[in-house]
Order: structure tokens, then sequence, then C-alpha cells
């Protein structure tokens, strides 16, 4: 009986923090679209939505709300059920990603250290290459049931393109596992912060990890599943009102996430950088420390997603033999060849060779 | 194949060297110059509240003048009417009444005048046929509007406001043709 009793502190910090991270995630997300439509104008030399509150930082909330009022309609001879799982599971796995992401070191607060991360699993990125290939789920399911020939070709292409490109990237980060040894992103933050960040010793992998994100989250030039001018909107061109915002909304959600997820593994995480955090620490105390990393990590993944918008704007889409051949013919034998050469290294490293 | 203009571009089919298969590098170049244009000066206006000048010969929606005491100058004569080639004005004469004189210029005068804007095509000819100078064609053009008869302009909506009692709404209405007091030749 008492391996089942439940720690109600613990559990009550935790629902606490997955609120924060939930909420925190989707109004971001939310601002994402707004800042996607202002980084699109700017680069167009246009002004973008300026008209919903001052600078238009209102828009979001107004493209919600038409969404919500939008007429939904389901297909006639569509599978109703599996038609609304689709969405729902998009968004799912997209916000579970936030799970494992270590938002910030840990606050002191009613004499207890709590730790700023939902679950410091050990086989934390496993977990996440789990839910990423979940998130196929979603689109496949989508356009599945949606019982038409565009939405399925949508369909088709991402879950084709998600698995080819899952490969490539879970590869590419086998030579960073072989440099930290462990899954834990918590612990690889902390390995981070002590010695040089991941991004110096592992630039052709976080190369092929960061084209392969791309892929993932479905952004342009990999957008191959939602090509408005060849699928009619791809896997949701079925769907209206709500549940096209879900999916709309799950790609920002995604990209958000899996920039945290890059400057997690590359960027140090929460770490300031050219800064002692013990001494830092000591000055300011714990809590305000965490509130500095977090802004610190927030600071990062923004120049992640403007990366990702910026890119969005200037590259066009692949075809989709282009696809598969950076996919399967450059991406993989490079992940290959990184890993056998982080490989070779450390073996050198082992047998004292110092360079 | 003869070319029919020396403006001709061949397209090119040459094989990529590596620098550019690398792919890579080219990207870079793209993003360089979209990131160029974030610094760029915008294109656009904010419209409502910033407009862009119409050009001197911009002809918009027409109005109808008075003179510098406030009178109609408009004398029904229908020389609009009849060089209109699409048919869009009406008007009915009246006879000047004694103690009008202060409303209208001549003896007759237009007791209804009326434009319907959907066959309009803005051409000036009324503008050009009339010998009182009583037409213009302003700087504005027809609003939006949901029902076929409020494009069916009257003396009302045409009428310049006046320029002794509304001098402001005068000069915005007569806009920058006031500039040119010469007209356009036609005057008496």
């Amino acid at each position: 009986m008492h391996l089942l009793a439940i720690d109600w502190v613990v559990f009550t910090e935790k629902l606490i923090l997955i609120i924060a991270v939930v909420s925190g995630s989707l109004v971001v997300a939310m601002y994402s679209t707004y800042a996607e439509r202002k980084v699109a104008a700017i680069i167009q030399d246009r002004r973008g939505p300026n008209r919903a509150g001052p600078f238009g930082i209102l828009q979001p909330l107004a493209d919600g709300l038409k969404l919500f009022f939008k007429e939904e309609i389901i297909p006639k001879f569509s599978s109703k059920f599996l038609f609304i799982l689709g969405p729902g599971i998009a968004m799912l796995t997209a916000i579970m990603i936030g799970a494992v992401v270590p938002w910030g070191n840990k606050i002191h607060i009613f004499n207890r250290d709590v730790s700023l991360q939902i679950a410091d699993v050990n086989i934390g990125i496993l977990y996440i290459f789990g839910m990423v290939s979940l998130g196929v789920y979603g689109i496949m399911i989508g356009g599945w049931a949606s019982n038409n020939k565009f939405s399925l070709l949508g369909a088709m292409r991402a879950a084709s393109q998600i698995i080819s490109y899952e490969l490539a990237m879970g590869i590419s980060l086998i030579a960073l596992l072989m440099l930290t040894g462990t899954l834990s992103l918590k612990t690889m933050v902390a390995q981070q912060m002590d010695g040089w960040w991941y991004i110096f010793k592992q630039p052709l992998g976080f190369l092929i990890f960061l084209i392969c994100a791309f892929a993932e989250t479905n952004r342009t030039p990999f957008d191959l599943s939602e090509a408005e001018n060849e699928l009619i909107g791809g896997y949701h061109s079925e769907y209206s009102s709500m549940k096209l915002g879900f999916y709309l909304f799950a790609e920002y959600v995604n990209m958000f996430l899996s920039s945290a997820v890059m400057v997690t593994l590359f960027f140090g995480g929460y770490d300031i950088p050219f800064v002692n955090d013990q001494t830092f620490i000591n000055t300011i105390g714990t809590n305000w420390m965490a509130v500095l990393q977090g802004a610190v990590f927030f600071i990062k993944i923004v120049c992640f997603l403007f990366l990702f918008m910026w890119v969005r704007w200037t590259i066009p889409r692949f075809r989709y033999d282009q696809l598969m051949n950076l996919g399967w013919k450059i991406l993989l034998p490079l992940a290959l060849f990184n890993m056998l050469l982080t490989g070779a290294l450390i073996l050198l490293h082992q047998n004292h060779w110092h360079f | 194949m003869q070319a029919l203009t020396n403006r001709v571009q061949q397209v090119s089919r040459k094989k990529m060297t590596l620098w550019e298969r690398i792919y890579l590098p080219e990207i870079l170049k793209g993003m360089f110059i979209t990131f160029k244009h974030i610094f760029r000066k915008k294109v656009t206006i904010n419209y409502p509240e910033q407009t862009r000048k119409f050009s001197p010969v911009f002809r918009g929606l027409q109005i109808l003048n008075r003179d510098e005491e406030g009178r109609e100058r408009c004398t029904a004569c229908g020389l609009c009417a009849v060089a209109c080639p699409a048919e869009a004005i009406t008007m009915e004469a009246a006879e000047r009444q004694p103690g009008e004189e202060h409303l209208y210029r001549e003896e007759k005068y237009a007791a209804k005048y009326e434009i319907n804007m959907l066959r309009c095509i803005f051409c000036g000819y009324c503008e050009e046929a009339c010998p009182k100078d009583a037409v213009y064609l302003s700087e504005t053009f027809a609003p939006a509007n949901y029902q076929r008869k409020g494009f069916i302009y009257g003396k009302k909506d045409l009428l310049i406001p006046h320029p002794k009692e509304d001098p402001e709404g005068f000069a915005k209405a007569k806009g920058d043709r006031a500039i040119r007091p010469e007209g356009h030749g036609n005057e008496k």
C-alpha cells in the first residue's frame, strides 16, 4: 500500500509546473503566428498586422476568435471518430515534448528545492523521439479520415518525410550521445554549463539535426505535406474551424519545443554564457538565478524561432524527389560519417592522444 | 529558332558546380538577401490614416461648383448630359425666382441634378463640355454602398461646400485643381 501512496506536495508542484509549461507553450505558439506574419511582412518590405491593438499585438486573439466562430464541417464520408482524433493527437504529442525539457535549474520555495523540469527521465531524448514519431499519427489519421485523395497524399508525404528524416536525426544525435554519455537532458545542460557548448564539439551533428528539425516540424522548405499549390492544403484541406486551428497551432507548438530541444542539446540550455553560475547564485540567490536562466533560455529559443521564420520566407519548397534525395543520399551518409568520426576521436582521446 | 526580340535570354542548363551543389552557401546567400530587406524602407503606407497624392490629372467623383460668393454656377444647359457617353447624367431645369439671386448665378438653374455613379465612366467629358465651369471631376472616388440607389448622387451629394460658410470644406473638395485658376479654357 505504501508503494501506491501519492506524495501530494510533489503532485501539486508538478501539476502547477505542467499547467505553466502547457499554457506557456500555447501562448508562445499564439504569438509565433503573429511573429511569423510580422517577420514575413518585414522581410517582404510590408508592414504586417498592425490594426488589432497597438502594433497589432491582439491579432492572435482575433485570429483565434475567428477560428472559433467558423462553421465546423465534418465531411459526410469521413470516419468521424478519427477525423476528430487527428488534430487532438497532433496537438497532444506536440505539447508532450515539453515534459522533459529543463526550463531552468531549480527554485527554492517553501523550504523546498523545486526542479524546473516536469520529468527528469533518464531517457529524455528517447522520449522526445517517441513523441515526435507519434506526431506523424496526427497528420496521418487526419489525412486518412478526411476521405479525400489530396488529404491522403499530403498525409503520405508527411509520413514518409518524417520517417526518412528521423533516421538522420537519430544518427546525428548518436554522435552527440557518445560525447555526453547520458540521455537525460538535465545532465546534458549541466555538462554544458561546466564545459563547452555541444555546438562547438558537434557542428556537423547540429547542422544535420537542424535540417531534420525543419523536416520534422513540416516547415518550409519541407512543407510538402501542406503544399497549397499542389494539394490544396494537404492533410488539413477538409478541416475547418478550431480543428484546423489545432493543426496549424500544433505546428507552432512543435516549432517552439523543437527550438527548445535544440537549445538544450547544442546551445547550453539555460546556461548563461561567459558567467560563473556559482558566484552568481551566491550574489543574487537561487530564485533570481532561475528567473535569469529562464530568460536566457527563452532568448535562445526566440532566436531559433526567428531562424525558422527567416528560412521559411527565404527558401522555396523542395520537390518530392529532391526531398528524398537529400534525406537518404546526403543527410543519412553524412550523419553516419559524423558518427564514425566522433567515435574515432573519442577512442583516440581515451587512448591518450591529446590534441 | 529566330528570336523575335533581342531581349531573349537562354535558359542556363549547365551543371551545377560543387559549391552550388553543397547548397548551404547558396541558402546562406539567399538568407542574407532577405535579411537585408529587414532594413529596407517599407513600400506600404498605412492607408486610411495616410493617403497617397492623386495625380493632377486624376478624374474622380464629380462635384458641382459654386462661384466665389457661393452661388451655384450650373445653368442646366444640359451640355454635360449630351456629352456623357455613358448617359449617366440627368437634370431638371428651373427658373430663378426674384430673391434667389444669392443662390443661383444664372437665371436658370438645375433643380435636380443626378449622376448615376454606376454608369459613370469618369471620362471627364462633362467637365470639358461645361461652359459655366460648373462641373468638375474631383480627387475622390465613389465609396462602396450596399444598394444601387446609393450610387445615384443628387445635388445634395454633388454640391461643393459653401466657400464662405465652410471655406475649409470648399478648399478640400476643390482639391489641387484650385491651383489652376485659368481652368480648362471653356469659361465664358
